[in-house]
């Protein structure tokens, strides 16, 4: 039960690449807070550093109002669930669970119901005396977690848990750490270049780019108000539509084709965001039109079940469209589609939401 | 022997490896029945070329046995017998109680126990230094890492036999003839098995690395209860390769032991057979031979299961 807190966090390897550039969150308690990023955006090496892990080459990370710089990862407190699991392949997942105990000097019966309690839960408790070979996919990475449940920390870190599992198993496992980690009430890191994961997850979306944060916020408050364009094109899948706005003398705003945006839009404004499902094809005789209306060619039509992806193009953009089931749409057709102007975010030339 | 072929034959033309795997344990005959039913022909030619390897390795140590089992006369009279002879009580009671006057009074137990200090000395130093400089090497970020990687490295150019003048002066000079830290010490450093920990060092994960430490693993627990429960089958392996190696040294016993007393028992058999003005006592070097061979083929025999194990048991 702990809060986390990085201030203005740097990390500068040996041959002066920075790979975090001033990074500071606060994560309250028993928060879940998801790191999210493409890959090589400094969002492993952030958790690394709060494990103690990697050094820290300026400013401040605090456990439970301690700063831990010069602590090392036994005397953190935290525990780590890694991407591979790194079971000890020559225990058992008994000896797994009750090695980080035991070297702790934690007494034996305290370790034996520990251990036991925590199989239990995680369904484990038929398979303590396994070696990690003789485990499926699934099972490995439960025990990675009954390793870090079983020492009761202050800190969960998650270092992209579920990358190595099938995709059936990855929707699991994703409810399942939510429900241990809410049930437990640790206050908990977790890693993932998964939006879809960092989504589903998060009490506390944290989108990072290239060293830096671009984004903190709730993950509903990031899908719908995303601080730049990275985020934008970052969270959501499809990605959101990004097309270039200018604005004509008269003080209209014009997208690619030419069609006219009416109604206001920010002088900063020169990119224009529009989400897949938020862009509708409206019945051909429909009166009501929205603030944007695009004449756009059918390039492609991707039927996922649920709803179909149209892939589309105008002047040069491409855009993408989500229609709900199954889609009449031909590749080649023409179609208009429209959306209102609540539906639409601005973005000024540096990619900055205005 | 022949079981152990028979099971690489076996193996080699089976269908199925992953079941092999999951059964380390099923004894021989299992393999067997999996046979049946395959290319005979095959089988056969296999079986022809695995026994003639067996028989021109194995026949002169059975010829030798046989000799160690007859008198000094029978020996010595040209055709020699291809069965054993009745004297095998005679000749070995007379080798290993004393019968060996001629190399100096000493009894073939004596050498027996100094050739097996020497060996196992150097087995074991030679893995402890190896391991514990491969450790050092990858685990642990220190000035001039590669540097001293290197010059370990540099010592695969510098065998015993070219520094064994240097070498035998740094001896005389410490006071270390005919004992057995002179005959083990100098042959204790190894490049090789150092440069095979840290081959098979830099193959476990970092993550493992990680994940001791955040448990709370400092260098030595880590050492202890994860890095040497994984090596224990490169140990092996080592151990058997290294004690054969210390086993059948002699051009550095001859040179470092002067007294009898602390003869292997290599330098022992030469004496044996090189005594001028006498007849050599061929049973009695026979006797020798076969007792000497005893042990190395104990210690491979031994370590064998734990090498089948090595071979099935992926971990990591």
């Amino acid at each position: 039960m702990a809060t986390v807190d990085l201030n203005d966090v740097r990390k500068v390897y040996a041959g002066g690449f920075e790979a975090v550039k001033g990074v500071s969150i606060a994560i309250p308690d028993k928060a879940l807070c998801v790191l999210v990023g493409p890959s090589g955006c400094g969002k492993s090496t952030l958790l690394r550093m709060i494990a103690g892990l990697e050094t820290i080459s300026s400013g401040t990370i605090s456990i439970d109002g301690k700063v831990v710089n010069n602590i090392g990862p036994t005397d953190r407190d935290i525990a780590m669930v890694f991407q591979n699991y790194a079971l000890y392949p020559h225990m058992s997942v008994y000896d797994n669970m009750a090695y980080g105990l035991r070297n702790r000097g934690t007494p034996k019966p305290e370790i034996d119901s520990r251990v036991r309690a925590t199989a239990k839960t995680l369904e484990l408790d038929q398979l303590l005396d396994r070696k990690p070979r003789q485990l499926s996919g699934g099972q490995r990475q439960r025990v990675a977690m009954g390793r870090a449940i079983v020492r009761n920390p202050k800190v969960f870190l998650f270092d992209e848990p579920l990358s190595n599992l099938d995709a059936k198993l990855r929707g699991q496992m994703r409810v399942e750490i939510k429900n241990l980690q809410r049930n437990l009430g640790v206050t908990s890191v977790y890693v993932t270049h998964d939006q879809l994961e960092a989504m589903t997850l998060a009490d506390m979306l944290v989108v990072m780019n290239a060293g830096v944060i671009e984004q903190i916020g709730a993950p509903m408050d990031v899908y719908e108000k995303p601080a730049s364009t990275f985020v934008a094109a970052f969270i959501g899948a499809p990605p959101m539509n990004l097309m270039a706005l200018t604005h004509g003398a008269d003080g209209t705003a014009t997208v690619a084709g030419g069609a006219k945006i009416a109604g206001h839009v920010p002088e900063q404004a020169a990119i224009l965001g529009l989400r897949p499902e938020d862009a509708i094809v409206p019945a051909p005789d429909a009166t009501q039109k929205g603030a944007l209306s695009l004449p756009v060619a059918v390039e492609a039509v991707e039927p996922v079940g649920m709803e179909s992806f149209l892939h589309c193009a105008i002047a040069g953009e491409r855009i993408v469209v989500r229609v709900p089931g199954r889609s009449m749409v031909q590749p080649g057709d023409r179609l208009e589609i429209a959306a209102g102007l609540d539906r639409l975010h601005f973005f000024d030339k540096d990619g900055r939401r205005v | 022997m022949a079981r152990a072929s028979d099971r690489k034959v076996a193996s080699g033309f089976r269908k199925d490896p992953v079941l092999q795997q999951k059964s380390p344990k099923t004894p021989a005959s299992g393999h067997d029945k999996l046979m049946i039913g395959q290319s005979s022909a095959g089988i056969w030619l296999a079986h022809a070329i695995l026994i003639l390897g067996v028989v021109i390795v194995a026949f002169p140590i059975y010829y030798t046995f046989v000799a160690s089992t007859h008198s000094l006369q029978t020996i010595l009279r040209p055709p020699l017998p291809l069965l054993p002879g009745p004297e095998f009580w005679t000749n070995y009671s007379q080798a290993l109680t004393g019968g060996g006057t001629r190399i100096g009074g000493v009894g073939v137990v004596t050498l027996l126990v100094n050739t097996t200090v020497m060996a196992l000395g150097i087995a074991i130093g030679k893995i402890v230094i190896s391991i514990l400089s491969a450790y050092a090497i990858v685990f642990f970020r220190f000035p001039f890492r590669m540097t001293f990687f290197w010059v370990i490295f540099i010592t695969l150019m510098l065998p015993v036999e070219v520094r064994i003048l240097p070498t035998y002066k740094v001896m005389v000079d410490l006071g270390l003839i005919d004992t057995y830290a002179g005959l083990i010490v100098p042959l204790i450093a190894s490049a090789t098995a150092t440069l095979l920990f840290r081959q098979f060092f830099m193959t476990i994960p970092g993550e493992l690395v990680e994940a001791a430490r955040v448990d709370g693993a400092g260098p030595w627990r880590f050492f202890f209860d994860i890095l040497l429960p994984l090596s224990r089958t490169n140990i092996a392996a080592l151990f058997v390769i290294l004690f054969i190696y210390g086993w059948t040294q002699y051009l550095w016993p001859l040179l470092v032991t002067n007294s009898n007393d602390m003869n292997t028992i290599v330098i022992a058999l030469r004496k044996m057979i090189s005594f001028a003005d006498a007849d050599t006592q061929w049973h009695l070097v026979m006797v020798t031979s076969i007792l000497a061979i005893i042990p190395p083929i104990v210690v491979v025999v031994a370590m064998q299961r734990w090498f089948v194990k090595g071979l099935v048991e992926s971990e990591k």
